[in-house]
């Protein structure tokens, strides 16, 4: 038992990185021993990351291993608080920055849970959203005729039926639609950085190939994606050039995709090796969940 | 909700706060039978009026202040309050050039323009400052289609036949205790007649305005929808800021004849009082529409900001064949706000139908409450109602609260009731937010959805407003 989880870690700790990356793009967001709680409880304890212009990156780990929170404290979530470290987004202090500002700036969060909003319109929605991003951009603000062609020509892009335009936003859609409203969002918001939460999870093998091939056409040399996902399936879709294995708050392993298969054939069983080989143990907990 | 950039979004100080330095005439404070005669002289009023007033207030003695809603208040000193008071200017002035220049100021301050050059273009206002009406827009205009468009002491003078013949038929004088208060001591308020046939040609509006501090407002207002005539009439209302609380118990009747037409629409933003609950109006109205008529329409549409305490159920009597009754109502509390409204729908004739619509929004420590009654006479075959009661909270310190009460006499009667209550949740915000959608427009998003099926009933002139008003009222409330 012993033995095939120090040699599973060995043949993780030595895979070759697979994808040649560029050394000399832009750092888009640098995160630097960030160290964040929620409701008293500190959830990471220091990570660190480099994210570049063009690159994917994945980042995997069981529940609780801090993946979710992660991607709230980069949006901004006022539950979360930060507790030490520091995030740099195409040099500017991230963490000082409203929310919205965030978002307007080129961050985008695809929620892995969207919430359901009664009452507001999802293309009044989406045309506020898509002004407040082109205005921060210097563009003209889109009337609702010119809006309307472009999220039309934009939902093509994930196959989505006009007739959700006419609805209340993420209300009574089914978790495919709500995923699927979610990369239309960042089709039209067209962000620098896109950190995508669990993207994968509760999608049908159809709507994954259609999530994934949106998330693909809207990857370019000037803009990065983060992935956040537990299982390779959405890796087999969207190749990621780093993978990262996070756990107890922290990032535990860094490599190339082939990091992601073995994880896939090994499961995470070497993670507590080498947890308690650092002295931590992974305390799951509920916020990662929620 | 624990963001504290949340909570440092102070509220918005009240936009109409401000005091109105003008010479008033005012009697002494507190009432009495000689209180009474003297308002009625004030006014030149004739015997058949001043008899009212005289039943009503002997009435009001033998009554008790009613205490069956969910609302607190320190008990009212009715002696402490001054029952009239008008700014010096005795005659009303066949002009608005002969109006006081401080008076159209206050007006224009408050975004109601009076002036020739300035006025809503189709909305005739009546301005009603204190105890009485300063001035009324387009009378002349609105007089060729033979719509009387007045204050209701004008009307006394000039339309004596038709008040006597109205007032008081659809909340007599002994209904209640602020009705009986009202109708002994009411001083100004708006009259519209609308004859046979007339469908009124613009949109008739009366701006309430108090201003004097000890004052207590009692206005009345009747309009009257002959056979197939029709009109939509808005009322607003603003108060500047004492740290005293001002008494305002106001009577409306409505009364829709054969096929006839009424919409009524407030929007209701008095003083509130500060976030500790310190001043502020306490609103204690009687609104009533009577569909006299088969076929006949009375549709109430409220939003309500403002005020202490709001206690107020515009209701309708749907007398006539077929008649049909509406409430739309967006009911908004934040600080230590105290809201019980709602309606009644009386059916008392065949295939009445009433919808009733209530979208109450409890920010901060207030408490807002729906109280809505559905009967259905034995007389009123085929009757239907469908209610519809959303409540939305906004933090953890507010509270809503529903009492529908449902009083049917007729076995194939239709009634419906639906009820909903959700919280606005900081995930929803933060949602909105991580959109690059600022705070508060993420919550002013959130209410104006919550509250759309009121505010497209409203008028197109005050929808906009009505949203607006709504989201400055809200701001600093989510935290």
């Amino acid at each position: 038992m012993i033995s095939r989880s120090l040699k599973t870690c060995i043949a993780v700790c030595f895979s070759p990185v697979a994808a040649v990356i560029r050394t000399d793009a832009p750092v888009l967001l640098e995160i630097r021993d960030l160290q964040a709680s929620v409701e008293g409880q500190t959830i990471l304890h220091g990570v660190n990351l480099t994210i570049r212009a063009g690159e994917i990156h994945a980042v995997m780990g069981r529940n609780g291993s801090g993946k979710s929170t992660l991607s709230k404290v980069l949006a901004g979530h006022p539950a979360y608080s930060v507790i030490s470290g520091s995030v740099l987004y195409r040099g500017q202090d991230l963490l000082a920055l409203a929310p919205e500002q965030r978002a307007r700036l080129g961050l985008f969060l695809g929620f892995q849970y969207p919430v359901e909003i009664p009452g507001v319109s999802n293309l009044e929605f989406l045309r506020v959203a898509t002004n407040a991003r082109r205005d921060e951009r210097g563009e003209d603000e889109l009337d609702t005729f010119a809006f309307e062609n472009l999220v039309r020509q934009r939902m093509s892009l994930v196959q989505m039926d006009p007739a959700f335009l006419d609805r209340s936003l993420n209300e009574g859609f089914s978790g495919g639609e709500k995923k699927r409203n979610e990369i239309l969002q960042m089709a039209l918001l067209e962000p620098v950085v896109a950190i995508l939460d669990e993207t994968d999870s509760g999608l049908d093998i159809d709507a994954l190939r259609i999530v994934a091939a949106g998330v693909n056409e809207l990857s370019g040399p000037d803009n990065a994606t983060l992935l956040i996902t537990h299982y390779q399936r959405l890796l087999d879709l969207i190749t990621p050039d780093h993978v990262h294995v996070m756990a107890a708050g922290r990032i535990l392993r860094s490599g190339g995709a082939d990091l992601a298969l073995e994880l896939e054939r090994t499961g995470y069983d070497w993670v507590d090796q080498e947890l308690s080989r650092l002295g931590v143990t992974a305390a799951p907990s509920l916020a990662e969940v929620s | 909700m624990t963001s504290t950039a949340v909570s440092d979004l102070v509220s918005q100080p009240y936009k109409y706060g401000f005091v109105t330095d003008i010479e008033t005439v005012k009697i002494a404070k507190g009432l009495s039978e000689d209180v009474v005669r003297l308002i009625s002289a004030k006014k030149q009023e004739p015997q058949f009026l001043l008899d009212f007033r005289l039943r009503a207030f002997r009435q009001w003695l033998q009554m008790e202040e009613p205490d069956w809603a969910a609302l607190g208040y320190p008990q009212i000193d009715y002696q402490d309050i001054i029952y009239y008071a008008a700014p010096k200017q005795q005659t009303k002035k066949a002009s608005l050039d002969e109006v006081d220049p401080k008076l159209l100021e206050t007006f224009d301050k408050l975004g109601i323009p009076l002036s020739e050059q300035k006025r809503l273009s189709n909305v005739a206002v009546d301005a009603v400052f204190d105890s009485v009406s300063i001035a009324t827009t387009f009378k002349a205009q609105l007089a060729e289609h033979g719509v009387v468009f007045c204050s209701i002491s004008e009307a006394v003078k000039e339309h004596p036949e038709l008040i006597e013949r109205y007032l008081g038929t659809v909340v007599p004088s002994n209904d209640n205790y602020f009705a009986a208060l009202n109708s002994a001591v009411f001083s100004d308020g708006s009259f519209v007649y609308i004859p046979k046939g007339v469908s009124c040609p613009m949109e008739l509006s009366t701006y309430f305005r108090i201003n004097s501090g000890d004052t207590g407002q009692f206005e009345r207002t009747l309009i009257v929808a002959e056979e197939q005539a029709s009109v939509s009439y808005l009322e607003g209302c603003t108060a500047p800021m004492f740290d005293t609380n001002q008494l305002h118990a106001a009577v409306v009747e409505l009364v829709a004849l054969d096929d006839a037409s009424i919409k009524y629409s407030t929007v209701q933003n008095w003083y509130a009082g500060d976030e500790n609950g310190v001043g502020g109006i306490y609103n204690f109205v009687t609104k009533r529409g009577q569909c006299r008529g088969a076929r006949s329409k009375i549709s109430w549409t409220q939003v309500e900001t403002g005020s202490a305490i709001t206690w107020k159920y515009p209701s309708c009597v749907l007398q006539g064949a077929d008649s049909v009754g509406e409430f739309y109502s967006v009911a908004l509390t934040n600080n230590r706000q105290q809201a019980d409204t709602g309606t009644k729908m009386i059916h008392v004739g065949p295939r009445t139908r009433s919808t009733i619509v209530s979208k109450g929004i409890s920010a901060g420590h207030s408490s807002n409450s729906y109280r809505g009654l559905v009967q259905i006479g034995p007389q009123a075959r085929g009757a239907k109602n469908y209610s519809q009661c959303d409540s939305m909270l906004i933090g953890d310190q507010a509270a809503a609260n529903t009492y529908p009460y449902i009083r049917s006499q007729q076995s194939d009667a239709v009634v419906e009731h639906e009820a909903s209550t959700c919280r606005m949740s900081e995930d929803q915000l933060f949602y909105l937010q991580s959109r690059g959608i600022g705070f508060e427009e993420a919550v002013s998003m959130m209410v104006s959805g919550f509250c759309r099926d009121v505010f497209n009933q409203l008028p197109m002139e005050f929808a906009a407003e009505a949203d607006k008003l709504l989201s400055l009222k809200l701001e600093g409330s989510v935290g």
